[in-house]
């Protein structure tokens, strides 16, 4: 995992077959990067369902967020329609996975993203990151406490 | 460890009595498979543990992917209001495979609620308000999927299948 205060690598990833996202695109805003092994798979499914949930939540400490996998821009298309998604997964397809190992949330042996959060500010600078075991979800209580401190030290 | 947070308190839903020696929190939606599945499982326990166990329920509705269980969820917390949340929570687990906002009505009619009250309280924006913050508790706790259920503030990790939850709560 990259180091808390460092800046986070841009990115450019196709979310479906008609848009793409930057790492500019949320300048001014936190982000939440939630890299996860793979569209479909039940615990994934739990994770992505429960952030899904917590748009408002999230929205509340100016916060976006992406869900992140080697799946394709299709596939993606497919599972959001299927889950009833309101937030953009990002297809870290071509070439596959740089941009995961480009934030060391990257598994060589599976070829697939680790289970593998990052919250980063508005400036673009790393504040938070955890790496779960593949097989858990890891929740979102880790999310909510690093949102709040960063919007704590602004006041 | 993730931890219950706020404590179980006044705001809560508890049967058992206060000071019991072992609380049970459950988080559950209530359309969710797995948690109807455990609901037997936690109404045998409450009955063989009887007074030594405090056994409360919040709402963590997923609301996308489960279109009745924020519904039903309001329609506990109005139900509520003339004293039997827990009369509509067992009819509402009892009837899952069947839930519609006539099932809810039929519910309410049957465990003897004034219905002109709950059609007037379900629409009450508080009682929302009551199941989000309920929810937002529960991320805060780490609930990360349904049903999660806490055993004296700590959250619980093992299977929910009535065996496994109970010999983790007669210790």
């Amino acid at each position: 995992m990259l180091s808390i205060g460092t800046p986070a690598p841009d990115f450019n990833l196709y979310s479906t077959p008609g848009q793409r996202y930057t790492l500019q695109d949320f300048q001014g805003k936190n982000l939440i990067m939630a890299f996860y092994p793979a569209d479909w798979s039940p615990v994934c499914g739990d994770q992505m369902s429960l952030y899904n949930e917590m748009l408002q939540l999230f929205r509340k400490q100016n916060a976006a967020i992406v869900g992140v996998s080697v799946d394709s821009k299709w596939c993606h298309q497919a599972y959001t329609q299927a889950r009833n998604l309101h937030f953009p997964l990002l297809a870290d397809f071509e070439p596959k996975g740089a941009v995961a190992q480009a934030y060391e949330a990257y598994d060589d042996k599976e070829g697939q993203c680790h289970r593998a959060l990052y919250v980063i500010d508005g400036n673009g600078i790393i504040r938070w990151n955890f790496l779960s075991p593949p097989a858990v979800n890891p929740g979102a209580d880790g999310i909510l406490d690093a949102l709040e401190k960063i919007q704590a030290k602004k006041i | 460890m993730a931890k219950l947070t706020p404590p179980a308190g006044p705001q809560d839903h508890a049967r058992g009595k206060e000071g019991a020696p072992v609380t049970l929190v459950e988080y559950g939606d209530f359309q969710c498979p797995h948690c109807g599945k455990a609901f037997p499982a936690v109404e045998d326990i409450v009955k063989k543990i009887g007074p030594g166990l405090r056994f409360i329920f919040r709402h963590f509705p997923l609301s996308e992917s489960h279109a009745m269980a924020k519904p039903a969820a309001i329609a506990a917390e109005a139900a509520a209001r003339q004293g039997k949340f827990w009369e509509m929570h067992h009819g509402i687990f009892q009837n899952q495979a069947i839930l519609s906002a006539e099932t809810l009505f039929a519910i309410a009619q049957h465990i003897g609620l004034d219905l002109e009250q709950f059609r007037n309280d379900i629409q009450d924006t508080a009682l929302e308000d009551k199941v989000d913050a309920d929810f937002e508790s529960g991320v805060r706790s780490g609930v990360n999927g349904t049903p999660s259920f806490f055993i004296n503030g700590q959250k619980y990790n093992g299977s929910y299948d009535e065996e496994s939850l109970m010999a983790s709560l007669t210790f």
